[in-house]
Order: structure tokens, then C-alpha cells, then sequence
């Protein structure tokens, strides 16, 4: 019989029937690209995982990272999994405000010591001590270095707590970093994307309740089963890109042909994400579907990579001006070198002894 | 500094940098032969040869006859991977984009697919002709670091472009931005190895082409 504060208890009681569950572990085991053979696996796992508590930080954001959570198709059982945990600190979503807030995080940080998911979104001020943002009196650099102390993990969530985000692109007035930047201590995993597929944050999480430890992770920090193949990869335009087809314009024939839009601008083949394979708004689309290039929104410096809609293989700066210097510099520099070499060859010229034999004889 | 990073370094300083000492490199050394000047020929020009200058920069492109037999390797590689290495360059569409981005002139693209069988081809051709070079004792002898260098520079370019469209070796931002470095690498040393012909060739010829079409030579 498993705990009645356990993740299948509180499901049960909240009507969630053993076939949607284990609907949802089928999924969340394809999204991690385990075998079907992990089903039941997942299934007791989770059955038996208690609630763990976790405490969000929203920092220098925008609100969208929980709006992308929150407005998920609810009510699935990605919700019911939000709900389940334990979410003892989110100064968006909670119910209490001003002290009684900052007491619930306060007791949730001393009670679950050691154990506690700290949830971060947002980037963190630096600069000046990092007044430009602060919570109940206390800036988003304390904060998160008292509560990254009692972690068990970290969980960044959105392009600005995984890479600097907006607030970090040039030129970062705010002296806007990363959390990884700050933590080293900890164990920390990117969920990056402005803003993250929920899904995404929902199978990261239903991973660590599994398993009990983080997902394998890429170079950026980013769980591999969802980061691990590029947008062009498993774009549905991608035949289009090796035919050569290319939409030259937003509303041209090609555009509504499906054509491939890397000439204007789409990102897809150097950002990692899972937007084509488990899209947005119950799997109805992603934005290359609607019409419009990839972003690479999960990449750092995604803000300062050039304009959205200049292709991939342009350059980000222009590169007119330093061409018409190096030209003139070219043609100064050659004119001078030619007069020096007739200077040279008309000063042997003007110095040239004619020898007879009878010099030589000599 | 992550792959991105790189890669955005490559796209922005680093193609500046390369490009400003290509311009720079290739029109000092061009207008420094120009500035020189030419002896003045006071033979009296034959007649109909007043284009011949003009058509040897054609000509000389052609293969020559006897060269053809005895040198049949050289001329079939050569010519494979010059114009392999020049369809990859200008028809494949995201080159054509770089183009229309930074001189803004833009043509059809070819399907990517063609460009990348002429690409494999042209890898191919050029490491048969560096085995080539090695196996045969005469063109052994004469080569110089410079045939070595001019031969890496522009294989560097064919083979991470290949791989980076393939996937292959390096994940994809990363061998992009290889890709790019590798062609800001030929960029800065073509004015001082001997690409340099990629201009220069046009000149000698014009220059060899006019002096022996003055003297009546048939071309």
C-alpha cells in the first residue's frame, strides 16, 4: 500500500484514473526515449514517489516560463503532476504574500534541508550589488545563493536562468548572469527555451521523481532526451531544404507551399530543443508550422546572435566598412611597395658602370 | 566559449578580420604589379591579334593537347575539383544567401543534394591529387610547404562544409563554425600562398596573351 502522501494517492483522490496514468508514463517514457519495457517501472516509481518539495525563485523574467507552465493544456495530467508536487514557494502562484510568502519559503528550506528542488527562472543582476532586482527587501543574488545552500538540485528553468536571457543581451545594463554562473556547488539542469515546452519541465521532473536523479545532459547542462536533436533535424520542412526549396518571403508561393525558410532566417539547424516533435498547445503545431522561422530561443546569446530573420550562413555584422578600409589600405600599400621597387631598380639603373674587357684585363 | 559562441565570433569579428586582410593582401600584391608598369613595346603590333590578350584568360583553360596525354591525372583532377569546388561555392543556397547579404547579388540555387555528390566528388579529387602529388618522384621534388599549405586550405573548407550538411564528427553548431573559420582561413592566406592566383591568374594572362599576340604568336 503505498503512502497517502504519495504521488499515486494524491492522483487517486483527484480522479486521476490508473489508465490516465499510465498514459502519461507511456509518454513521459517516449519523450525520455526509454523502452516500452519502462512503463511499469515509471508507473510504480512514480506511484510510490512522495511529494517533493520544491521552491520556485522567479528572478529578472517575464512571467512567461510559469504562463507556459500553467496555461498547459490543463487540466492533463502534466498539471495533476504540478500540482502533486509540493510547490512551497512561487511568488506568482501561491496564495500568501508579503511575510507570510517568505515564511512559507523559509520553513520549506529548513524543514526539507538537504532535499528540496529549487526551481529557478529568470536571469540574476550583478552589477551594483544587484539592486535592480529584489524580493521582500533582498536581492535576487542572496536570495538565490541562501536557497541554492539547502538544494538538492537545480532546475533552471528558461533561456534566462540557463544562459542570461533578454536581460543578459548586450548591452546587459543589469550585469544580468545565468544561475550556473553563480552556483557551482550544486547539481544544475538547463530547461531552456523563451519559454520552455512545458512538457519538457514536466518530464524533467517526472525523471527526477523516477529515478531520483537528474537526466544526462549536454554541454549546456540541457537533459540530452529532450536537447539532443537539432529543429532542422526533425523539421517536416527539412525535404524541402535538401531539395533546395526555400520560401523567399513570408506569404510567397513557397511559404504556403511549406517550403523551407532557412533564407529567412530560421535557427533550426543550430538550436536543440524538442519544439517538432511534441510542439505546443496539446501537440497542435510549433511555430515553424504557423509560418515563422526558428528563433533558437534554447541557445545562449540568442538575443545578440544577428536579426531573426537573416539566414544562417550571413554574417552578423556588416562587414562593408573594414572591406573599404582593407581596399584602401591594399591600394596605398601596393602603389607604395611599386615605387619603391622603381626607386630601387632606377637607382641600380643610374648606378650602372659600364665594364669593358679592358676593365677587366685590368 | 560554447559552440554558439564560436560560431557567432566566426559570423561576426572573424569574417571582418578575414575579409579586410583578403582585400587587403590581394590588392596590394595586384595593384603593386599594375603600379609597376610595362615595358614600352616599340615593335610594331601584327595585325588581328588586338583581342588576344582577352581570349588567352579563356584559352589557357582549356587542356592543352599534348599536356593532356602526358599529364591525363593532373588535368582530370584538376579540372574536378576546380569546378566541383566552384559549384559547392556558388550553388548551394546558403552560400548564394551569404552572397546576396554582402555584395547583394543573388542567383538560383542548385538542389542541395547535387552540390553535395559534386562536393564528395571534389574531396575525393583533391586527396587523389595530393597522393598523387606524393607517389609521383618529379611533382614530389618540385613541391614546396606552400603546395601543401595551398592543398589543406582548400580542402579544409570542402570537407567541414561536408560534414557539418552530413552531421558527421562534431556537433552541428560547432563543425558550422569550423566550416566558416576554415574559409576565413583560406580568406587570409590567399594573397600569400599560391592562391593567389585565383586573381592573378587573369592578369598573367591577359599580360602573356597581349605580349605574344603582338608578336604574331598563334593563340
Amino acid at each position: 500500500m503505498a503512502d497517502e502522501n504519495s504521488l499515486g494517492a494524491i492522483l487517486r483522490a483527484q480522479g486521476v484514473s490508473r489508465r490516465g496514468f499510465l498514459k502519461f508514463c507511456s509518454a513521459m517514457a517516449a519523450l525520455m526515449a526509454l523502452p516500452p519495457s519502462m512503463v511499469p517501472a515509471i508507473a510504480a516509481a512514480l506511484d510510490k514517489a512522495l511529494r517533493p518539495s520544491v521552491i520556485w525563485l522567479s528572478f529578472q523574467e517575464c512571467t512567461g516560463c510559469t504562463e507556459s507552465l500553467t496555461r498547459s493544456h490543463t487540466p492533463t495530467l502534466e498539471a495533476l503532476i504540478f500540482d502533486a508536487i509540493s510547490l512551497d514557494y512561487h511568488h506568482t502562484l501561491q496564495a500568501a504574500s508579503g511575510e507570510a510568502a517568505e515564511a512559507a519559503r523559509a520553513e520549506a528550506m529548513k524543514k526539507f534541508y538537504g532535499k528540496y528542488l529549487l526551481v529557478v527562472d529568470g536571469s540574476i543582476p550583478t552589477k551594483d550589488g544587484g539592486v535592480y532586482s529584489t524580493i521582500a527587501g533582498m536581492s535576487n543574488l542572496d536570495m538565490l545563493q541562501e536557497a541554492a545552500k539547502g538544494a538538492a538540485a537545480i532546475m533552471a528553468v528558461g533561456t534566462c536562468a540557463a544562459f542570461g536571457g533578454i536581460p543578459h543581451a548586450n548591452p546587459n545594463p543589469t550585469g544580468a548572469v545565468a544561475v550556473s554562473d553563480i552556483i557551482k556547488d550544486k547539481p544544475i539542469i538547463n530547461v531552456s527555451g523563451c519559454p520552455p515546452i512545458p512538457v519538457v519541465i514536466t518530464g524533467v521532473l517526472a525523471h527526477y521523481l523516477t529515478f531520483g536523479t537528474l537526466p544526462e545532459l549536454d554541454d549546456l547542462g540541457r537533459p540530452k532526451v529532450f536537447y539532443g536533436e537539432s529543429i532542422h533535424d526533425r523539421c517536416y520542412r527539412r525535404p524541402f531544404y535538401d531539395q533546395g526549396k526555400f520560401a523567399k518571403t513570408f506569404d510567397d508561393e513557397g511559404a504556403r507551399n511549406g517550403w523551407c525558410l532557412f533564407e529567412l532566417g530560421c535557427k533550426g539547424p543550430t538550436t536543440f530543443n524538442a519544439c517538432a516533435t511534441t510542439k505546443w498547445n496539446q501537440g497542435t503545431s510549433f511555430p515553424i508550422e504557423s509560418g515563422h522561422g526558428c528563433l533558437g530561443c534554447s541557445e545562449p546569446n540568442f538575443w545578440d546572435a544577428g536579426s531573426f530573420y537573416q539566414a544562417l550562413s550571413t554574417p552578423i555584422t556588416p562587414v562593408g566598412k573594414a572591406a573599404a578600409v582593407a581596399a584602401a589600405a591594399g591600394i596605398v600599400g601596393g602603389a607604395a611597395i611599386a615605387m619603391h621597387n622603381r626607386h630601387v631598380k632606377g637607382a641600380a639603373k643610374s648606378e650602372h658602370q659600364t665594364v669593358t674587357v679592358k676593365d677587366l684585363e685590368k | 566559449m560554447s559552440d554558439m559562441d564560436l560560431l557567432l565570433w566566426a559570423r561576426g569579428p572573424g569574417l571582418q578580420i578575414a575579409l579586410a586582410i583578403c582585400i587587403f593582401g590581394m590588392l596590394l600584391k595586384l595593384f603593386e604589379i599594375f603600379s609597376l608598369g610595362r615595358k614600352p613595346d616599340l615593335s610594331v603590333a601584327r595585325p588581328g591579334n588586338a583581342a588576344a590578350g582577352w581570349i588567352t584568360i579563356f584559352s589557357r583553360s582549356l587542356p592543352n593537347r599534348t599536356l593532356l596525354k602526358r599529364t591525363f591525372p593532373t588535368y582530370l583532377m584538376g579540372y574536378t575539383f576546380h569546378i566541383g569546388f566552384f559549384v559547392a561555392l556558388l550553388f548551394f543556397a546558403p552560400h548564394i544567401q551569404l552572397f546576396r547579404k554582402t555584395v547583394g547579388l543573388g542567383w538560383p540555387a542548385l538542389p542541395s543534394q547535387l552540390v553535395d555528390g559534386v562536393s564528395l566528388l571534389t574531396i575525393v579529387a583533391l586527396l587523389l591529387m595530393l597522393a598523387y602529388r606524393l607517389y609521383h618522384p618529379v611533382k614530389r621534388f618540385l613541391s614546396t610547404f606552400d603546395d601543401y599549405a595551398s592543398w589543406a586550405l582548400t580542402l579544409a573548407p570542402l570537407l567541414s562544409g561536408y560534414l557539418a550538411f552530413h552531421h558527421l564528427l562534431l556537433p552541428y553548431t560547432l563543425m558550422l563554425a569550423v566550416h566558416i573559420l576554415s574559409v576565413e582561413l583560406l580568406l587570409v592566406f590567399m594573397p600569400f600562398t599560391k592562391l593567389v592566383h585565383t586573381m592573378s591568374l587573369f592578369v598573367s594572362r591577359w599580360y602573356n596573351g597581349d605580349a605574344l599576340g603582338h608578336k604574331g604568336a598563334r593563340l
